[in-house]
């Protein structure tokens, strides 16, 4: 790892402070990305702002058709939150399905949507569920989130506050994980609310996105056997050692309707 | 050079590091609590598991700057006055290691585990609870076994008190 200044402001104001005054600054959340990218030597921050000691940015409120959630907050709270389970289960069992206990005890919800992995659990929830993402300027619609591969709409210095996910009448999520690193080789997130149908899928192509002909074909009717024989092109799916972008088109949509069994189960 | 302060062990401990020092070179390093092993520059062995403020975490993926004002649990400190802890206990007489390199992470894994499900574990949870530990040895099998016991002899324990 090469050298850096490390910080822990108590505030979003002085972290915000922090990154302007420095050369090459990093925010850090759990570090469960960051660590070991910095470990790699892959980045070489001049500062490295911690933002764990900010009380803002941390806890759970469910309120009105909506549950808000700290950018700060640990997978292992999210998956562990009697709120969460009992407003949005599949959001507490898509945090309980992050890697392993250990990485759940330390990673965040906003180190993980500002990461923006293309194999990554969260922004598959966070566009299904049409959820906003608040930050120390503006408030995103999750649809503009999201822009590429690890690229996020996120201005420099910009930071996650808080996410804010409408509670849906039914949701479900699956995915088919890496067995080693436990990431999404796909991962599909269904949710049905009063506004519609929203099928969003990770870890298939460089950056999550919506499956409208499924969105549409569930709108019409919301069971498993209503996207069976929705065949996904492979064009623009990634492919891996891990899998072709066949073999991803071909789990879109077994993924999709298991997620709809489980919204329904 | 940074000063950190935290509680290792129940023994309060300061010293100067670089900010770019991990939780388990500060462990291993600094205070030659060696028991605390490196298995893997990925993140994904295991082998480095402490808690930090009761919460099991790899500390190979902590900064020792992170863990200031912590309570870091080692390995070391589970034993009490000569005695193991049941988890160690148990994968002693279960046979839940063979060259022991994963172990002190594994029992520390546990340990958390256990702590988390005070209802008592279950076979197919323990194996899902232990995805962060890797052993080369074993299969798991006998660690399974372990902990399994050890939950329960904990559990009767709570019950008794
Ligand atoms: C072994 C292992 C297995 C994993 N498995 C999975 C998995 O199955 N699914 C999955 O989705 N993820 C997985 N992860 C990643 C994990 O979820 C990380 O916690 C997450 O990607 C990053 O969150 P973090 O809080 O650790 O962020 P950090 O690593 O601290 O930061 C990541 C990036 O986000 C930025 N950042 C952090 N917080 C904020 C903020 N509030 N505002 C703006 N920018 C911010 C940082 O500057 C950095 O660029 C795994 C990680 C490991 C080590
Ligand atoms: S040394 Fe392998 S996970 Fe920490
Ligand atoms: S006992 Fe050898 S690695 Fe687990």
């Amino acid at each position: 790892m090469y050298q850096f200044t490390y910080h822990r402001p108590a505030s979003l104001a002085d972290a915000e402070k922090l990154f302007t005054g420095a050369d090459d600054p990093k925010f850090l959340g759990g570090g469960q990305t960051l660590i070991p990218t910095l470990k790699q030597r892959l980045a070489s921050p001049s500062d490295v702002i911690d933002l764990a000691a900010i009380p803002e940015l941390s806890g759970i409120v469910a309120a009105s058709g909506a549950v808000a959630i700290g950018a700060g907050t640990r997978h292992a709270d999210v998956a562990a939150s009697a709120e969460v389970r009992k407003a949005i289960p599949a959001l507490a069992d898509l945090a309980g399905w992050i890697g392993d206990p250990l990485v759940r005890h330390r990673g965040t919800i906003g180190g993980s949507i500002a990461n923006a992995d293309p194999s990554a659990d969260y922004p598959a929830a966070v566009v299904a569920l049409n959820a906003t993402i608040y930050t120390t300027k503006r408030a995103i619609a999750a649809d503009a989130f999201f822009t590429g591969m690890f690229e996020t709409a996120l201005q420099p210095g910009e930071i996650v506050t808080k996410i804010v996910f409408p509670v849906a009448e039914k949701a479900g999520y699956e995915k088919f994980r890496n067995p080693a690193s436990r990431y999404a080789i796909v991962g599909v997130f269904v949710a049905r609310t009063a506004s519609g149908v929203r099928v969003a899928v990770t870890g298939a192509a460089p950056s999550v996105f919506r499956q409208t002909e499924m969105e549409t074909a569930l709108a019409k009717s919301f069971t498993p056997e209503a996207i069976a024989g929705i065949k996904v092109p492979a064009d623009g799916l990634n492919a891996d050692l891990h899998a072709t972008a066949e073999y991803r088109a071909h789990l879109v949509t077994v993924m999709a309707r298991r997620a709809v069994a489980r919204a329904l189960g | 050079m940074t000063a950190v302060s935290m509680t290792v062990n129940g023994k309060a401990v300061t010293a100067d590091v670089e900010p770019r020092t991990l939780l388990v070179q500060y462990i291993r390093e600094k205070l030659r609590l060696t028991g605390t092993h490196v298995g893997c520059d990925t993140s994904q062995c295991g082998a480095c598991v402490v808690h930090v403020d009761g919460l099991a975490v790899k500390s190979c993926t902590v900064l020792a700057v992170q863990a200031e004002g912590a309570e870091v649990l080692t390995i070391e400190g589970l034993a009490r006055d000569g005695k193991l802890h049941p988890v160690q206990e148990a994968f002693r007489e279960h046979h839940g290691l063979q060259c022991g390199f994963c172990t002190p992470g594994m029992i520390m894994t546990a340990v958390d585990m256990i702590r988390r499900h005070p209802g008592g574990l279950e076979e197919k949870t323990i194996r899902a609870e232990l995805e962060g530990n890797l052993c080369r040895c074993t299969g798991y099998h006998n660690i399974v076994k372990a902990i399994e016991a050890a939950s329960q002899t904990l559990q009767h324990r709570e019950a008794a008190e």
